[in-house]
Formats: structure tokens, sequence, C-alpha cells
């Protein structure tokens, strides 16, 4: 077995397994730590309504927070959008997810998710140099804000590597000339799979269930989201 | 004073700054974290956004004062022994240390004399962690083990012991009550039974604006509002929310409860005091284990509700360039960001918001006990500068607030910094423009 087969073979579905065992765990293992009921009398019953806006209120700044002169805020944003464009825009992407999941879409023009592929690359090393310079983030951070910085630039560097190499529409590559790239573009991606649900990338699914609980809570009282 | 099912608990808790336990630290941190307070320390990223949220970090910029960094020890408690890997990640050496009496020391700092649990940063963060509630549940642990401050120690002993914070028994009260009957001519009811609402007080009103309490009788007697005053359960401060003890505060709450029950009241009236309405109208059921028999009523609320209903009615306005300061616990954690506005505006030509008033308005800085930590008093009033900047930018010749601690504590600030203009309260300024009968 060659790289690239291992690479689309067993690697592929050992990082998926692990990715969503690892999810499925750490989401029951939260679940089952339990809670109270709140007793108060709520000022409004609409909590789901409360959960869904503490869910999107969130992903823009309130304007009192928007000049606090830390860029991350910003660059955060540049790197998410940046990514979802590369991820779901790139036509081998959606072959790729097509594949495995059977749903495909219309891509976005090429030179779109290029300029998408510079801007993260861009933002993704102003982030680092943030948090290695920013007093506040140096403290905050530890081996997980770092080597997740890394899972995620990896495949991003990788994929821009391996970019060189020839798709024909509607199918997935045979053999490339070279099949190293865009094997060690999959294992990139693989890792990131892998590394997903223990660090702060499982932020991924863990940020819209704290978004609605205290969503949730705050409309409880009838209190700013 | 009656003792509570809740007292003996809360003496255990007092007993704790005589032997300090980091690991009895440690297993309430991990108690603390039930599936939602599990689910918001888990989606933190480190992004430090809140850092630039909270006025203690805005004004000395240590970045020790991030929001979610003095949570470090809950949350390393929580990693070592309650995430869903913790046993994997023990088993490799790869947890966090267990937490040790230096580090609780260090952090009984940054839980306490630099956080006055405003919630300006759950406000901030882009993950939704509510970091001011992560707070509060985190001092459950550094109270019940002995590292909270000694002097919240010392308020909460005093106010076991004699039923108020500052000491405040019934015959001081019954002196101020006597006395605003003299100046109003009016009687002011105590003990009435099947009142529909029963006024506690806090013991900042009872010693420094007594005059609140005149001003609510004539409030109540123009709106024709049945309400008395209890002997006993009449304190509506609760330090046990502030040292972060659930026994604490559930000891002194049922006395309060006890009385509206006593009495057989439809509502109890949460004075001019944040973290009272905090504890009383939020906290309050959860600590006792059972829902009120009664409603909790913020007394801006009801003054709302009063003129709204057509029962209040004032006649004139303030001239004066007035602002108002948000008690954070009213206001942003209370929900009741309109009523002290349209209250402004009834009585006020010249009211004027500050920059980021209403939901994200900077605190006081001696909110949540802060203001009872005398170690904590330069860094309370360096904090006050964030406030000084934004009262001065609008020219404010007053400060109305409805919380008698943020009073206390602007008063004190505006004195240290020689601003020359006074601190009011919003319902004795109501009361002011009342019509007259």
């Amino acid at each position: 077995m060659g790289v690239l087969e291992f690479a689309r073979g067993p690697a592929l579905w050992f990082s998926l397994a692990v990715m969503i065992a690892g999810s499925l765990w750490r989401i029951a293992g939260i679940c089952q730590l339990g809670g109270r009921p709140d007793l108060s009398e709520p000022r409004s019953a609409r909590l789901w309504a409360g959960a869904i806006r503490g869910i999107f209120s969130r992903m823009i700044p309130r304007k009192e927070f928007r000049h606090s002169g830390r860029i991350g805020g910003l660059n955060a944003c540049v790197y998410h959008i940046g990514i979802a464009v590369i991820v779901l825009g790139y036509l081998p992407h959606i072959h790729f997810i097509g594949r495995l999941t059977g749903l495909l879409w219309p891509p976005l023009p090429a030179p779109v998710v290029y300029l998408a592929a510079g801007f993260t690359f861009v933002a993704l090393f102003i982030a680092l140099v943030e948090r290695l310079t920013d007093p506040v983030l140096r403290l905050l951070s530890g081996f997980d804000d770092y080597f997740s910085w890394l899972v995620v630039f990896l495949p991003l560097a990788t994929g821009m590597i391996a970019i060189n190499q020839s798709y024909s529409p509607g199918a997935a590559p045979a053999l490339p000339l070279d099949p190293r790239p865009l094997a060690i573009h999959l294992l990139s991606v693989e890792l990131l799979f892998v590394w997903l649900p223990f660090g702060k990338l499982a932020h991924t699914f863990l940020v819209f269930i704290s978004r609605g609980v205290t969503g949730a809570a705050s409309a409880r009282k009838g209190a700013a989201i | 004073m009656t003792p509570s099912p809740f007292t003996e608990r809360a003496q255990s808790v007092l007993r704790a700054r005589e032997a300090p336990d980091a690991r009895r630290a440690a297993k309430e941190f991990a108690a603390q974290a039930s599936r939602d307070t599990a689910f918001q320390l888990e989606a933190c990223v480190a992004c430090g956004q809140c850092a630039e949220a909270c006025h203690f970090y805005l004004v000395t910029r240590d970045p020790r004062y991030t929001p979610i960094y003095k949570l470090k020890p809950m949350l390393d408690t929580y990693r070592r022994e309650r995430a869903p890997f913790s046993m994997v990640t023990r088993a490799l050496g790869l947890a966090p240390p267990e937490v040790t009496a230096e580090e609780l020391n260090e952090w009984s700092e940054l839980l306490y004399d630099s956080c006055n649990l405003c919630g300006r940063c759950t406000l901030a963060c882009p993950m939704g962690i509510d970091i001011a509630g992560l707070v509060r549940r985190a001092r459950e642990g550094m109270s019940a083990a002995g590292f909270a401050p000694p002097d919240l120690y010392a308020v909460a002993e005093r106010a076991l012991e004699s039923g108020s914070p500052m000491g405040v028994r019934w015959p001081a009260l019954k002196r101020q009550i006597e006395l605003q009957e003299r100046e109003t001519g009016l009687k002011i009811p105590v003990d009435a039974q099947g009142a529909d609402y029963m006024l506690v007080l806090s013991s900042m009103e009872v010693i420094g604006f007594s005059e609140i309490i005149g001003a609510l009788a004539r409030i109540f007697q123009q709106a024709k509002v049945s309400w008395t005053i209890p002997s006993a359960g009449f304190e509506a401060t609760n330090v046990g929310v502030q040292i972060g003890s659930r026994d604490v505060a559930a000891a002194l709450l049922s006395r309060i409860v006890d009385a509206a029950e006593r009495l057989k009241v439809k509502s109890v009236i949460s004075p001019e005091c944040g973290h009272a309405y905090s504890a009383l109208r939020w906290e309050g059921p959860n600590l006792l284990g059972r829902p009120y028999s009664f409603k909790v009523v913020q007394i801006v609320e009801l003054l709302d509700q009063l003129v709204r209903e057509g029962r209040l009615r004032t006649r004139g306005k303030d001239t004066r360039r007035l602002t108002f300061h948000d008690p954070c616990q009213i206001v942003r954690r209370g929900g009741l960001q309109q009523a002290p506005r349209r209250l402004m505006n009834q009585v006020s030509d010249g009211f004027v918001e500050m920059q980021d008033s209403g939901a994200a308005s900077f605190c006081c800085g001696g909110g949540g006990g802060v203001s009872a930590i005398h170690r904590a008093e330069q860094l309370r009033l360096a904090a006050f500068e964030c406030k000084q900047r934004q009262v001065e930018a609008v020219g404010a010749e007053a400060i109305v607030t409805a919380c008698s601690n943020c009073r206390d504590v602007l008063e004190e600030a505006i004195e240290q910094r020689e601003m020359t203009l006074p601190v009011l309260g919003l319902t004795e300024l109501v009361a002011q423009y009342l019509e007259p009968e």
C-alpha cells in the first residue's frame, strides 16, 4: 500500500472514527455531570430563543468591545471565514466531502479560494505572533493553544503545496505523478481530525453549547445576551 | 436571631479560615462543575478578549487580571478531576497538578479583590462563557476551604450573628423609622400581616441613606400601596453571595423568607442594592431548594410599574445634567435596563447617558464584596478611573444610581479624586418630584 492509499484509506477512517468517538465522548462526559433545575421564577420562558440568540449574537462583538485595540477578534473572523471558504468552496474538498457523505454542491471560483487561502495564511501567522507577544495571551497560552494552531496551519500549508496537482472534475484523481504532496496534505488533515475532540479545537462544537447555555440563562433573567 | 437549619453549615464555612485546606478547595471546585458549568469551562479558546472588558485590567494592564485567568485553579482542578478525559490524562501524567495552598493564597486576590462579579467580561466573551458566574462558583471553593479574604469572613460572621453585615439591629432601624415618620408625618407600617409588599433594606441604607425610608413612605402613600417592614429579617444584603458560600447565603436569605412567610405578604421588595437583588431574586430559591411562596420585585421595577399604571404621579423635573450609573446586578445581570431610564426621564430634564451605558456599563469598582475588602482599597479606587472618564465625558452635574453600595463606593471615589458632583439615589429623586396630594 502506497502512502496515498494509506492516507485515503485506513488513516482517514481511523482519524474520522477518533474524531467522532472522541467528540461524542467529550459531550457525553460533560452531560453526565448533570445539573439542577433553576427554581427562581423566570422573567421570560423563551429559553430556546435566548439560546439561539446567544449563539448568533456572539458571532459579532458588541459595539462596546469593538475598539479594544486587540486585533485577535477581527483576525479570528478572517481565518474562520477563510477556512470555511477553503473547506466548503474548493472543488477537490467538495469531492472529498462528497465521497464521504454523498453531498455535493457547486464550488467557488478557484481564484476566490486561493485569495481566501492567502488571507487565512496571513491571519494564522498574525494569530501566532499575537499569542507569542501579547502579555495576556502569553499568560493564557499552553501546549494546547500552540499545538492546535499547528494542526490547523499544517493542512493549509500542505494544501498550498499540493495545489498544483491536477484534478479531473467530478472524480477523485487516481494516482498523481508524485503522490507525496497530496498524501502529506491528507495526513495533516487527519492529524487535525484526531486532535480535534481533545484540545481547544473542540470549540468547533462546544462554542454553540456554551453560547446557548449562557443565552438561555440570560433570557431567563431578561438580561443582556 | 432565630437559628435556621442553614446556620450550622454556615458556621462551618467560617471555621474553615482557621485551617485553610487546598484539598477541600479542589473538592469544592470539582463539585461546582455541573453540566452547564463544564460546557463553559471547556469552551475557552484563550483569546484574551475578556481582558479588554475588565476595568481592573484596563487600568493596570496587569495580565493576571484577565477574567478567565482568575479561574485557573478551578479550571485546572476540573481538567484534573472531572473533565471527560481526566482519567486518561491523569494516568498519562498529563493532567494539571493539584492546586496548592500557595496558589490559592495568590488567587484569593484575583478571585476577590480584582473581581466585582460585574459580568462585563461575560458580555464580551465570544464563546459565550459566563465568566462572572464561574468566578461566583470558584468562590465557593475558596470560601469553603478558608482562602477567602479575612474581611469577608468577618463580615459574614457579623451578618450571621447580628443579621446585618454592619451590625445593624432592629433598634437601630426602629429609630430611623421613627425619625422618618416624624420627617414625613406618615405612619410606616411594621410587621403588618397580609400586606401586599414587604420592604427589606440594606444596612447601608439604614445607616447612610435612611431618607429612602421616608421617600418610600411618601411614594407608597400616593400610590396607595399596602406595605410593611419586618422587625426581623429586614436585612437585604447577603455577604454569602459575595464571599461565595451557598451555606452562608442560604442562612441569611432564609431570614427574609421566614419573615415574608410569617407576615404572609404577596411580594418582597428588593431595595436599592445590586447583589441583594441577585441573591433574593435569582439565587434564593436555588439556595433554599424550593420556590418562594411570594414574588420578588426590585424597587426600581416597582416604581416604574406604579408610574406606568398612573398610580405614581410626579410634577416638575430636575434641570441639572444628570447621568445614571447602572448597578451591574440590577441592569446587566438582572435584566432591568429600561425601568431606571424611564424613571430618570420622568423626573429629569437633563438626563444624559454615559458611553457604553446600560448592559455594558462599567462597575463602580466596589461590587461583589470588593468594597468590604480593605486590602483591595487602592485597586478599587484605581479601577474607578474607567467610570470617571465616562462621567466627565458627558459633563454630568450629578450621578444617579439605584444601589446604595454603588452610591457609597462612588462617593468615596469621587472624593478621593477631588471631583465635585453629588451621587443621588433614584428612589429619593423620584420622591422629590411627587405630585403634591
